[in-house]
C-alpha cells in the first residue's frame, strides 16, 4: 500500500508513514513477545542481507579440522568439509528468505485480487473460483509440492516460489473475497459504483486500503508457509540449488549421514535453530499484530 | 460492468415464478445446497480435479516421465522406439496410441477399478499394492497423533480462556505459539538428534520400522505393543506439532463464545459453571475446530515425507521419498492420489459431523449462507 492510498490526514508536524510507524512501535512495545518476534525479524533480516557484506564468503574448509565440536576459532564447530559452520549460517539465510518473500509477495498478490474481483464480480466467476480454492485446501500441499516439484524441477529461487505460490493462496482467497463481500455493501463503495469508476479502481482505491491490517497479516504467515515448504523440498533433495543455504546444510548433512554423528551435532542443530527461531519470531510478530489490529480480540 | 449487485439478485428472487413446478425445482435445489450434498460434491470435484491434473502433468508436460522413460529404454539400442512407447505406456496404464482425450477416459477407467500402472522400479509391482501397504501406517499414526492432541488441545484451550490473563494463561498460549512454529519434520529431527544421539535417551535404532522384523501380526498383546512401541515417536510428532493450533484456536473460539447472549442467558438462568462450560461454550466453541481437522491432517501427512524418513517408519512419506530419489512416477502419483482420497473422506467425515453437532446445519432449506 503507498502512502497515497491513506486517507489525508490533518495538520501534523511529522510525515504521516512515520507518524505511523512510531505509534505502531508504540504499541508494539507493549506486548512483549511481539516485540521479542519483531527485534527477531529485524536480526535475521541483517543477518541474511548485511551480514553477508562484511563476512567473507567461505569456500574451501579445512580438512584436519573435520566435525570439529564449538570453540573461540569456530564458534559453531565445523562441517563434514572442516567448513565454518558460523560462516554458513551467515550465508545461508539470503536464499531462504527471497524465497519466502517472493512466494508471500505472489500469493498475497493473487489471494487479493482474485478474491476481490471475485466478490465483487460474483456469479459463475466467484462460483468457480470459490471452488478452485476449496479443493486447493483439502489436497495435502506438502505432497502435491513434492510431485509438481519432482516434475517441474524449479531450478533456480524464482521458479521455487512460482512453484510455491501455486498452491498457498487459496485460503487467503477466501477470506479476502468475505472481507470484500462485506465491505462492498458500505456507501462509499457503493458511491464508487453509482459513480462508475471501473472494477480497478474500486479494488485498488477503495477495498484494499480498508483492509491494509489484513494483508499485512496475511503477508507474514504466508512467508512462514513458504518457509515451511520450500525447507521440506530442498532437504528432500527436489531442488537442486547450490551456494549457501540453511536448508540445503541439512540436505548435505543428511546425505553425509551426520545426523548420527555426535561430533556433528551443532552442524545440524544450527541451521535448525536458525529456521526454527525465524519461524518464531514470524509468528510472535503476527500474533502481536492480530492484537494490535483487533483489539478485543484475536480472531482465529 | 454487469455485476450483479444484491438488488439486483433481489429483483430476480421476486420475479421467480411460484407455480408448483417452479416449487418442485425450488425444492430439489434445496437439497442441493444442503451441507451433506455440497461435501459429496466438493469431494468428487477435488479427486476429479486431482487426477486430472496428474494426468496431464505425467503426459503433456515438456520432458514428462513418459518421455524420459522411452528415452531411457531407447538409450542402449536394445530396444526400439515403439517397444519403448509400449512399455513405458504400459507402466503408466495409458495407451499412447489413442487421441488424448481418450487416453483419459480410459485412465480414469483404470482408476475406477484401481489400476494405476506399475512400479517403475519393482518391475510388475501394481502401484496400488504398494501404497496399501504403507498407508495404512500413515493414516495410523496420523490419525493417532491428531487425536490425541485434538482433544488436550481442545481442553487445554477451553482452561486458557476461562483464566484469561493468569500465568498459565501466558503460558500455554505463549507454549502453544512456540509449538506451532516449529515445522512438524525438526521435531522429528530434533528428536533423533538431541533425545537419540546427544542424550541417548531414547532407542531410537531399535523404534525403526513399522513393526520388529519376524513379528506376526495378529491381535496379540506382542503385536499391538510392538505396533505401538514403533509408533511412538511419529504419534508424538503429530501429537505435539499440531497441539498448539488447538489450544490457541480453541482459546479464541472460547472468549468469542464466552460473549455471546445466550451464555449470558444461561448464567441468568442459574445453570451450573460446568454445565454452561460443557454444553454452551465448549459445544459452540469446538465447532469450527471440527472442520479444520481434515485439513491439519493433510498438513500432518505432508510433513510424513520427513518424519517418517528420520524414524525409518514404513509409511507413505518413507515410501514417496524413495520414490521420489528413484524417479519412480508412477508410485509418486498413485500415492498423491490415494492420499488425497484418504483427505477427502477425512474431509468428507468432518463435514457429517459437524453437521451432526450443528443442529441448524442438519435442518431443510439450508440455514446456513455459505
Amino acid at each position: 500500500m503507498t502512502a497515497a492510498a491513506l486517507p489525508r490526514a490533518g495538520d501534523r508536524t511529522l510525515p504521516r508513514p512515520v507518524e505511523s510507524a512510531i505509534e505502531f512501535l508504540r504499541l508494539l512495545s507493549k506486548r512483549p513477545s511481539g516485540l521479542i518476534g519483531f527485534i527477531g525479524i529485524v536480526f535475521f533480516l541483517s543477518l541474511a542481507f548485511i551480514a553477508p557484506l562484511f563476512v567473507p564468503n567461505q569456500e574451501s574448509g579445512d580438512i584436519t579440522q573435520l566435525y570439529e565440536t564449538p570453540s573461540l576459532q569456530h564458534l559453531l564447530g565445523t562441517d563434514n568439509a572442516g567448513r565454518d559452520v558460523l560462516n554458513q549460517i551467515v550465508q545461508g539465510g539470503k536464499e531462504i528468505i527471497s524465497v519466502a518473500l517472493i512466494t508471500a509477495f505472489l500469493t498475497t498478490l493473487v489471494a487479493t485480487v482474485l478474491g476481490s474481483i471475485s466478490a465483487l464480480v460474483g456469479g459463475r466467476f466467484d462460483a468457480a473460483l470459490v471452488a478452485i480454492a476449496d479443493i486447493l485446501l483439502t489436497v495435502p500441499p506438502l505432497i502435491v509440492l513434492i510431485v509438481i516439484s519432482a516434475l517441474a524441477r524449479p531450478t533456480n529461487f524464482l521458479a521455487l516460489a512460482l512453484v510455491l505460490s501455486l498452491l498457498g493462496w487459496a485460503g487467503l482467497m477466501r477470506q479476502v473475497r468475505a472481507q470484500v463481500l462485506t465491505l462492498k455493501e458500505r456507501d462509499y463503495v457503493e458511491a464508487a459504483r453509482s459513480l462508475d469508476l471501473g472494477l480497478i479502481h474500486i479494488v485498488f482505491r477503495e477495498i484494499l486500503p480498508n483492509m491494509r491490517s489484513y494483508i499485512v497479516i496475511h503477508f507474514v504467515l504466508a512467508m512462514t508457509g513458504a518457509i515451511y515448504a520450500q525447507v521440506a523440498l530442498i532437504i528432500l533433495g527436489l531442488v537442486p540449488f547450490s551456494g549457501k543455504n540453511w536448508a540445503l546444510m541439512l540436505y548435505f548433512a543428511q546425505t553425509q549421514g551426520a545426523f548420527y554423528f555426535n561430533d556433528a551435532f551443532w552442524f545440524v542443530f544450527s541451521p535448525i535453530l536458525a529456521i526454527i527461531l525465524l519461524q518464531l519470531s514470524l509468528v510472535l510478530f503476527v500474533n502481536a499484530l492480530e492484537d494490535i489490529f483487533n483489539p478485543r480480540l484475536r480472531s482465529s | 460492468m454487469a455485476a450483479t449487485t444484491p438488488a439486483d439478485a433481489k429483483i430476480v428472487a421476486q420475479q421467480f415464478p411460484t407455480t408448483p413446478r417452479a416449487n418442485r425445482a425450488r425444492h430439489i435445489l434445496g437439497y442441493w445446497r444442503h451441507p451433506v450434498a455440497q461435501a459429496l460434491v466438493k469431494a468428487f470435484l477435488t479427486i476429479f480435479v486431482t487426477t486430472t491434473i496428474t494426468f496431464f502433468l505425467i503426459r503433456l508436460m515438456p520432458g514428462n516421465p513418459i518421455d524420459i522413460k522411452i528415452d531411457e529404454l531407447t538409450k542402449d539400442g536394445l530396444m526400439t522406439y515403439q517397444e519403448a512407447r509400449a512399455q513405458a505406456a504400459s507402466l503408466f496404464s495409458i495407451d499412447l496410441d489413442r487421441p488424448v482425450f481418450e487416453q483419459y477416459l480410459s485412465f480414469v477407467g483404470n482408476l475406477a477399478h484401481g489400476n494405476i500402472g506399475y512400479s517403475f522400479i519393482s518391475q510388475g509391482t501394481p502401484v496400488m499394492s504398494i501404497v496399501l501397504a504403507v498407508l495404512p501406517w500413515t493414516l495410523f499414526s496420523v490419525g493417532t497423533g491428531l487425536l490425541f492432541s485434538f482433544s488436550i488441545g481442545v481442553f487445554l484451550g477451553l482452561f486458557a480462556a476461562y483464566n484469561r490473563n493468569t500465568k498459565i494463561d501466558h503460558i500455554l498460549s505463549l507454549g502453544g505459539s512456540i509449538i506451532s512454529a516449529v515445522p512438524n519434520y525438526f521435531i522429528a529431527l530434533l528428536i533423533v538428534i538431541v533425545l537419540g544421539v546427544e542424550l541417548r535417551w531414547i532407542p531410537i535404532t531399535q523404534m525403526r520400522g513399522a513393526t520388529s522384523p519376524g513379528m506376526q501380526p495378529g491381535f496379540t498383546p506382542a503385536f499391538i505393543g510392538d505396533v505401538l512401541f514403533h509408533a511412538a515417536l511419529p504419534i508424538s510428532v503429530f501429537f505435539l506439532a499440531t497441539l498448539g493450533h488447538w489450544i490457541l484456536g480453541m482459546k479464541s473460539a472460547t472468549i468469542n463464545a464466552l460473549e455471546e447472549d445466550y451464555v449470558n442467558a444461561a448464567r441468568a438462568r442459574g445453570l451450573s459453571d460446568g454445565r454452561i462450560m460443557t454444553a454452551y461454550v465448549g459445544r459452540n466453541a469446538v465447532l469450527p475446530l471440527v472442520t479444520q481437522l481434515a485439513i491439519t491432517a493433510g498438513l500432518a501427512i505432508g510433513g510424513s515425507i520427513l518424519i517418517e524418513q528420520y524414524f525409518v517408519y514404513q509409511g507413505v512419506g518413507l515410501r514417496l521419498q524413495a520414490a521420489v530419489t528413484q524417479r519412480d512416477y508412477p508410485v509418486m502419483q498413485g500415492i498423491l492420489l490415494m492420499v488425497t482420497l484418504s483427505v477427502v473422506i477425512a474431509n468428507l467425515a468432518a463435514d457429517l459431523l459437524y453437521s451432526k453437532l450443528d443442529p441448524r446445519i442438519g435442518r431443510a432449506g439450508g440455514a446456513t449462507g455459505a
